[in-house]
């Protein structure tokens, strides 16, 4: 049976079993969008927007929907991919599954805790039905067929006025019990005016088994509030992720996003922000470090709808063996964003004559009184700055990792956690196949 | 002979319609309208051309059938219906003033803008020219020179007859009929054009342009260009006229091919200035063009292309560099004010080694108007030490009108250099200040700032052309001031 036919069917027996209350607005929400998801399907390469990417080789596959969690997953196991050396929140899914036990919730001075409890809860009946689902909705059919099997997630509510003190760390981890599974947790992120809010989020595989992540996050950042949302994707070669992340900003917030992929077998991330209020300000950062066959596709979107707002986006590649990258920044500034001042910018490297990188970068400007600007190059290492420090006694294979790990700082430096940066500073180095010698 | 308006034909072929019948020599000079295999026939039979040909469109034809019109482009306009055109019309004689006095006063204001010579504005606006300095015994001239150097530059019908074996080995090599939608179209109905032919070695003495091409009055609808630079020649080659053509064709689907054999270089310029339609965007030329060249070895072909009419413009004059060390270049300035729309680039596609590209493209828009920018620049796998420069900017003016950019990059060799940079702003209140400030007046200074805007492009564009174009920006965006 196709998967399309399999996810369909097994809708029902999804929200029978799962004891999902049948008569609640997320009933209505997740058959509409299981209906969308019925006529739209999966998206193939005659998609414009998925022009580079093909997800065929997953969905042949026979992936386990419903897969069963291994409880003897311990501390000792998941300890590695965890930032341990700060204090933070921590929300640990096993296979799709909150793991109490593991995570470190809260709800003192804000509610860091799980979907599930959120969708159910009264308490928190008024927040779902302004928030879940309102900017995820309609957008493309991966987000339809998560919304259908929203069950687990992260749930994040910052009231007002509120700085988080310690980071949220979410981790996703699939024990590879079954061979081939496809998960799709739903995380929802609410930031209140005046808030300040530090989340990492990160998908690992823990087994050789192939998985399939259709991950859906939603961000809401109020008046004034600042949002850092880190994504580290080091997962195994079997692991393939589509990643979609919704942000709608209100007036004078700042909502930056970083991805770093490393990798995966296939990477898609689907990133948008949406702005309602003027001069606001969006940050996506990116950089993809990838070898052998991976895949990654950056698409990103920016919406300027208000004016006096600004963009800034920056993202770097660097490419061995046959991996293949894909970049597709799209920028709209419609005619009331007056005074926009939208910044893009995209910078790959090629290592191996088998690389590959497809970048389109889009503008759509409306109104007049606009800075917004693109670049975009493809290159590769200065063979004269490589010989100068080899010249000096310097390795070529350190030379080189040296100077594509200068190329790629630009990124890095964005990072506001120093343990953080201190991770993702050994990963390039890990990536790059060096000890770089130093600490940054 | 009275002037044949539409209405009348019309009328006409409401009442007449197949009255004629296909193969007879039919006095009227307009085909009824509608397009099936017999009109093809009827076309290459009216053409006289060999059987090959008439085989050749008629493949074409059957292709068309099978497609679809593409709607990918950013543009928006009523399809037109292409069962409610006449796909034949002998140039239409108008008819012949005494003077010019009689011309439409509107046009010799352009004219005059334009700084087109006396005689020259007969020539545009049919007035009989009476004065020793004839035209057509100018292009005689160079007729006689052309071919001592042994060029051939005729009518496409005309080469068809007398160089059946030139025109069979390369037409619809580089743009095959299956490339798309219109050159499918075009290939099956095409009416006229210009066969163009530099033998080994030569470089071309003046600049071909069809201006020089005679009895060729009018722009064909469906027009076919091949130009052909054997190896280590040279030609530059010169498509429109800055002048306004108020054509009645509403649908121009063009097809260009270029082949640069090895060592040679061919220069191909393009002022495109039909009829954008009114204030309001009613009427108005949809122009839809396929252009492309191949490069072979060392030989480099350089677009140059000046757009400010057309209602709707649907172009992307390509290169495909597939021999070693062969240069691809495009500059382009596109101006669209009122209601015009603008879809067009270049697709650079790197197949051989040491290619290089640059890519200059101005987009400049006002009042309602959208101007895209779409390109591609490839590079293939075995396409060692590939070069590519691109950058595209644009000028808005006035808060209604859009500017947009879809760069496809694709690159499959680490040797690769590519950059690509883009940037939207809009003229500076401080810019226009200063020229106020020192006697220029605004619709001046604005026409000032956009020819500094795109002086990189208008520098590539033969002499003559360049003086003229540079006022044809003026004129295009006269009034998009407010």
């Amino acid at each position: 049976m196709e998967l399309k036919e399999k996810l369909v069917s097994s809708f029902l027996a999804f929200e029978n079993k799962g004891g999902l209350d049948l008569d609640s607005n997320v009933h209505s929400i997740r058959s509409k969008a299981i209906q969308n998801f019925e006529k739209e399907g999966f998206p193939t390469k005659k998609d414009e927007e998925w022009k580079y990417t093909s997800l065929k080789s997953l969905l042949k596959k026979d992936l386990g929907l419903f897969p069963s969690t291994d409880k003897t997953i311990g501390f000792k196991d998941i300890k590695e991919y965890l930032i341990n050396d700060i204090e933070s929140y921590t929300l640990i899914f096993i296979d799709g599954v909150f793991n109490s036990f593991l995570s470190d919730t809260t709800h003192d001075d804000c509610d860091v805790c799980v979907l599930s409890s959120a969708l159910t809860r009264p308490k928190y009946k008024m927040i779902v039905d302004n928030y879940f689902n309102t900017i995820a909705k309609d957008n493309n059919s991966m987000a339809e067929l998560n919304t259908a099997f929203t069950k687990e997630g992260a749930f994040i509510n910052i009231p007002k006025n509120t700085i988080v003190q310690k980071p949220i760390q979410i981790l996703n981890f699939s024990t590879g019990k079954e061979k081939e599974v496809m998960l799709q947790p739903r995380n929802l992120v609410v930031v209140g005016e005046n808030s300040h809010v530090q989340i990492i989020e990160r998908h690992q595989n823990l087994s050789k088994n192939t998985t399939l992540t259709n991950s859906v996050t939603e961000i809401f950042v109020h008046k004034r509030a600042i949002v850092d949302f880190y994504k580290i994707q080091d997962d195994t070669k079997d692991s393939s992720i589509v990643d979609s992340t919704f942000v709608t900003q209100k007036q004078q917030s700042i909502a930056s996003v970083h991805t770093y992929s490393f990798g995966g077998k296939i990477i898609r991330n689907n990133l948008e922000f949406y702005h309602e209020g003027e001069h606001i300000t969006s940050n996506l950062n990116g950089i993809s470090i990838l070898n052998d066959k991976q895949h990654v596709d950056n698409h990103t979107l920016v919406n300027h709808k208000y004016p006096n707002c600004e963009s800034h986006e920056l993202y770097k590649g660097i490419y061995d063996d046959k991996s293949t990258g894909v970049f597709n920044g799209k920028v709209i500034v419609e005619q009331e964003a007056q005074k926009t001042n939208a910044f893009q910018q995209n910078n790959n490297i090629l290592i191996s004559d088998g690389a590959e990188i497809n970048a389109k970068p889009q503008l759509e400007i409306f109104a007049d009184d606009v800075k917004c600007s693109h670049g975009c190059t493809i290159g590769q290492l200065d063979e004269s700055a490589l010989f100068y420090m080899q010249s000096r006694g310097i390795p070529k294979k350190e030379a080189k990792a040296l100077l594509l790990f200068a190329f790629g700082n630009d990124v890095v430096e964005k990072i506001k956690i120093p343990q953080l940066k201190t991770r993702i500073t050994k990963l390039i180095a890990k990536n790059l196949g060096v000890d770089l010698g130093f600490e940054l | 002979m009275n002037k044949f308006t539409e209405d009348d034909l019309k009328k006409e072929l409401e009442t007449k319609e197949y009255e004629y019948g296909f193969y007879t020599d039919i006095e009227a000079d307009k085909f009824p309208i509608g397009l099936n295999e017999e009109v093809v026939i009827a076309i290459s039979k009216k053409k006289n051309e060999p059987e090959w040909m008439t085989e050749w469109r008629l493949d074409a034809f059957r292709i068309w059938k099978e497609m679809e019109e593409p709607d990918w482009a950013n543009v928006n306009y009523e399809k037109p219906n292409f069962q409610d055109i006449s796909y034949y019309s002998a140039p239409v004689q108008k008819p012949k003033l005494d003077s010019l006095d009689q011309v439409d006063p509107e046009l010799l204001k352009t004219f005059e803008k334009l700084g087109i010579s006396i005689d020259e504005q007969k020539r545009l606006s049919n007035v009989a020219v009476d004065i020793v300095v004839d035209s057509v015994s100018v292009a005689t001239t160079f007729k006689k020179t052309l071919n001592e150097k042994g060029i051939i530059f005729m009518p496409i019908s005309e080469a068809i007859q007398e160089h059946p074996e030139l025109v069979k080995k390369y037409l619809g090599t580089i743009v095959p009929k299956t490339d798309n939608f219109y050159a499918a179209l075009n290939s099956a109905v095409f009416s006229d054009g210009s066969f163009c032919y530099i033998p080994k070695g030569v470089t071309c003495p003046m600049e071909l342009s069809t201006y020089f091409r005679i009895n060729e009055g009018g722009t064909g609808q469906f027009e076919r260009t091949l130009v052909i630079a054997d190896e280590d020649s040279y030609v530059s080659y010169l498509e429109g006229c800055t002048a306004p053509a108020r054509d009645e064709n509403q649908l121009h689907a063009a097809v260009v091919e270029l082949i640069a054999l090895d060592d040679a270089e061919i220069k191909y310029s393009t002022v495109q200035n039909w009829f954008p339609g009114d204030a309001e965007g009613k009427g108005g030329v949809y122009n839809f063009v396929t252009k492309r060249g191949l490069c072979e070895k060392n030989s480099k072909i350089s677009w140059t292309q000046v757009e400010t009419g057309s209602a709707v413009t649907w172009k992307y004059p390509s290169c495909v560099l597939k021999g070693d060390n062969s240069v691809g270049e495009f500059y382009s300035i596109a101006v669209t004010n009122n209601f015009q729309q603008a879809d067009t680039g270049t697709k650079m596609i790197h197949l051989g080694k040491n290619t290089k590209s640059t890519i200059i493209s101005k987009g400049v828009s006002a009042g309602h108007s959208q101007n895209s920018y779409r390109g591609l620049v490839h590079i293939g796998p075995r396409a060692k030490n590939a070069r590519n420069f691109s950058q595209c900017d644009s000028l808005l003016m006035g808060n209604l009108c859009g500017a947009h950019t879809f760069p496809y990059i694709e690159a499959k060799n680490k040797t690769a250099q590519i950059e690509h940079e883009a940037t939207t702003s809009k003229i500076g209140e401080d810019q226009l200040f200063y020229c106020n400030q020192r006697g220029i007046d605004t619709e001046k200074a604005i026409a000032l700032i956009v020819n500094g805007f795109s002086k990189e492009v208008l520098n590539k564009l033969p002499m003559e052309f360049a003086v003229e174009a540079q006022k044809l920006l003026e004129i295009s965006l006269e009034g998009s001031v407010g």
